[in-house]
């Protein structure tokens, strides 16, 4: 498979541990990436926040310079694949290039089928909570998404690597991740009852598929757990990581960009050195 | 003497403008608080989702644009997707915050424009957003709100794993990005 890449500004900087395993993992999985050529901003929140035209032609610059390249475009995050979804939308001319989420790549037939060949280091022992957020299936009619209450590709993504994913009522509770710099008073309550309900469920981590999800949970959780009286520290690993793991194709700086260090988790699992 | 209620001034148009910009009917919202009941930052909010709905009903503008709620809604998409009409309460709170930037309506919460403004400029310079200039348009942009220094701990923690960008990422044609959001950003 040969897609068109959108990384979006986060994997360039903040994500780059989710940029390069999302790498790693299509490589293994001989789907083919493409960089989109001088992509733009998807916009974001701000973009649609406060105005239409800017809303509509940040993510349509992109759509254009995807339709020259003539491939399916895939975004890892949630967020900018909701607003390139969004833009295709709006403007009917840009419904020849097919955008997609990068889990909608993985949960397919033939990945899953190369997955579970490639498994070299299982997941065993290892509990986690999916958490896909707003954006992955949200809202249905743009996202196509039918199972938007209760998604469980990351579920099964996680049970072929080895792992076992607990079932849990929160995997599409918002985190407010948008409002983190502005209201975090507001958003460290969010993530404190997430946090809280991930421990309750017994899981020993949280997985994501977003770039916006994994820096809110990863970044705000020491001071959701001061504010709010929690004790928990659960590191949070994108999909893609545990995949590549799980393959043999990780790279221990990934785990050095995560300000909740898993290693110690890792470790005690017997999954790094 | 005229009631209490002389103090209300309903704008009859409201309704028509907003439903001409979403480009759906709100009028079919039935007030079941679904909506309300779902949203996940309804607890900070002065004003329900489904009650900014019906103050747009009633043409109450400036209850409208002077509400914490429109600036606070988190876009998540919960209640419209429950919603048994499929109002559209994410993209209407948008139509909302748009007007209330054209019409200078006052923020409740200033600092959230100022993180769209902050956020915006950085794409109108390079295509991309570039967290360190964006934070540090932010932070002076609401250095009235005596908090420049939260969050330092963090930046710098970010800043040894390597999560901030020095030199920001480009885009090469920007001309037309730059353009469009720097006339937007003047507006905020
Ligand atoms: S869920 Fe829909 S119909 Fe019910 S109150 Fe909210 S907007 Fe109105
Ligand atoms: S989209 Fe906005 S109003 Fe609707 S549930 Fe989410 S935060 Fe609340």
């Amino acid at each position: 498979m040969e897609l068109s890449y959108f990384p979006g500004c986060s994997l360039h900087a903040t994500a780059r541990e989710y940029d390069a395993s999302t790498r790693a993992v299509c490589a293994e999985l001989g789907i083919g990436l493409t960089e989109l050529d001088d992509w733009n901003c998807c916009g974001s929140t701000s973009a649609h926040s406060v105005d239409a035209e800017a809303a509509r032609a940040l993510p349509l610059r992109n759509l254009r310079i995807a339709e020259e390249a003539g491939k399916a475009v895939m975004s890892p995050c949630a967020a900018c694949y909701g607003r390139l979804k969004a833009g295709q939308a709006e403007d009917a001319a840009s419904d020849s290039i097919d955008v997609c989420h990068i889990l909608d790549v993985l949960d397919t037939q033939e990945s899953t089928g190369l997955l579970r060949g490639k498994v070299t280091n299982p997941l065993t022992d290892l509990k986690a909570v999916s958490y896909y957020g707003c954006l992955t299936t949200r809202p249905p009619d743009r996202t196509g998404a039918t199972d938007y209450e209760n998604p469980e590709s990351m579920d099964r993504l996680l049970g072929l690597a080895g792992a076992t994913a607990l079932p849990w009522s929160f995997k599409t509770d918002c985190c407010g991740a948008g409002l983190t710099l502005t209201r975090s008073d507001i958003v460290t309550r969010l993530v404190d009852r997430l946090m809280r309900m991930a421990c309750e469920a017994g899981a020993d981590c949280i997985v994501v598929a977003c770039s916006m999800c994994h820096a809110n949970l990863d970044m705000r959780q020491a001071e959701a757990a001061r504010d709010h009286g929690g004790e928990y520290s659960l590191p949070i690993f994108y999909i893609s990581e545990l995949l590549g793991l799980a393959m043999g194709c990780a790279d221990a700086r990934w785990w050095r960009r995560h300000l909740t260090d898993p290693t110690q988790l890792l470790r005690a699992k017997g999954l790094a050195a | 003497m005229a009631p209490a209620l002389g103090a209300i001034s309903p704008d009859p148009a409201l309704l028509r403008g907003v439903e001409e910009e979403l480009g759906q009917k709100i009028a079919s919202c039935f007030h079941c608080s679904k909506c309300a009941s779902g949203c996940p930052v309804a607890f900070a909010m002065d004003v329900q989702p489904n009650k900014v709905v019906r103050l747009v009903q009633m043409g109450l503008k400036d209850e409208v644009l002077r509400s914490a709620s429109i600036w606070l809604c988190a876009s998540c998409e919960t209640c419209v997707t429950r919603c048994p009409n499929q109002v559209d309460i994410p993209a209407m709170m948008d139509v909302l915050r748009q007007m209330a930037i054209r019409e200078k309506a006052p923020a409740a919460d200033p600092a959230i424009p100022a993180f769209h403004a902050a956020f915006l400029s950085s794409v109108g310079k390079h295509g991309r957003v570039h967290d360190l200039g964006m934070l540090t348009t932010y932070k002076v942009k609401t250095r009235k709100r005596g908090d420049a220094l939260k969050d330092a701990g963090l930046g710098w923690e970010m800043f040894k794993r390597g999560k901030l960008r020095i030199l920001p990422s480009k885009a090469r044609e920007t001309k037309q990005i730059r353009k469009m959001l720097r006339e937007i950003v003047d507006r905020i």
